[in-house]
């Protein structure tokens, strides 16, 4: 079903990622001291996560793999409520528990 | 409180930090279970897991890498969905700033959400603490979360191939990243931030190798930095 990765091409992720998450951590903690960061580099810093999480997942919300690309009233309703209960109750898990539960359900219906 | 040893320091910070298990556990066994499927050796699964520490990011590596993706861009959007670590970074840096170097390089090693927005909030409610309660305060927070971090990730590593396909995990990689972003929405600007970004990688979709997932993150931060700023005008104004 998955195409087969390349093992030379994990370990480069791998390797990378380890060095570059640590050198995030790192850069401040450890060398920027107290100096202060201009405030613009902040105010940005602050949303990256709110924008890069989005970017990814949404069009595969709306377009799944798994349906070919084919919009799925199913995955689409999950993904609906699983931001609905994170956003309501600022809960991740309770998101994630009732979207799965969602998407059970309809896939279960035949949906 | 000047009488509180650093000890003690470290046990209130593993007690603030244990509920965070009910949230560990499941999402590292979730990634040991996709790195799995998604063909990773049981070596490779576990060196992911203790050597990068960081769940978003890993997940999203692995999601990419199954598209195919160019190694370049796999480092380049996993490292930016990381790059909220840096900000917790520069954060901390006043509070935990005066340690030694190697004790810096340690508690850099365990910046995550969780030990970020404890220690934070410990240190801001309570004023009187030193630098080495400070630092012992934050280990405690990971000192549950991490080993439980590797040991879940072991656990789905090894169950991983033989979960049923009606299961439909192919799904599990959306749902959990909008469960995450969920509880992040918490203004306006960040509301923006995640429209723009995701009307964005809906346009830029056909970009060549996943670029459009860099330019819709990009255009997002943008939006939601520029919201925050005309917001404290507007403030401002009145």
């Amino acid at each position: 079903m998955m195409p087969e990765l390349d093992h030379t091409a994990i370990w480069i992720v791998i390797i990378g990622m380890a060095l570059g998450s640590f050198a995030l951590r790192f850069l401040f903690i450890g060398l920027v001291g107290d100096r202060p960061l201009p405030p613009w580099f902040l105010r940005h810093l602050r949303y990256t996560a709110v924008a890069i999480i989005p970017a990814l997942v949404v069009p595969l919300a709306i377009w799944p793999e798994a349906t070919g690309g084919q919009m799925d009233p199913a995955r689409l309703s999950a993904a609906t409520v699983t931001v609905a209960v994170g956003m309501l109750f600022r809960n991740a898990l309770a998101g994630m528990a009732s979207g799965a539960g969602v998407l059970m359900a309809l896939l279960y219906l035949g949906f | 409180m000047q009488h509180a040893t650093v000890k003690s320091y470290f046990w209130k910070g593993a007690r603030a930090g244990a509920p965070f298990l009910f949230m560990a556990v499941p999402f590292a066994m979730l990634f040991g279970v996709l790195a799995a499927e998604a063909g990773f050796t049981l070596i490779q699964t576990m060196t992911f897991s203790i050597s990068v520490f960081a769940g978003a990011a890993q997940f999203t590596a692995l999601h990419l890498m199954q598209e195919q993706a160019p190694t370049v861009i796999v480092l380049i959007s996993s490292l930016a969905v990381n790059l909220r670590v840096a900000m917790y970074s520069a954060t901390l840096t006043p509070y935990l700033g005066g340690a030694p170097l190697w004790q810096r390089a340690c508690a850099a090693y365990l910046v995550v959400d969780q030990s970020f927005a404890l220690s934070i909030a410990q240190y801001e409610s309570d004023r009187q603490m030193n630098g080495p309660q400070r630092l012992a305060y934050f280990f405690g927070t990971c000192s549950l979360i991490a080993p439980a971090w590797y040991g879940a990730t072991l656990v789905g590593a090894l169950v991983g191939t033989q979960i049923p396909d009606y299961l439909a995990l192919d799904f599990i990689f959306p749902i959990a990243f909008l469960g995450i972003v969920a509880p992040m929405l918490r203004t306006l600007p960040h509301v923006i931030a995640a429209g723009t970004a995701s009307v964005v990688a809906l346009a830029a979709g056909g970009l060549p190798f996943n670029l459009g997932l860099i330019v819709a993150g990009t255009c997002g931060m943008m939006a939601g930095a520029q919201a925050e700023v005309m917001m404290a005008r507007t403030k401002a104004g009145k």
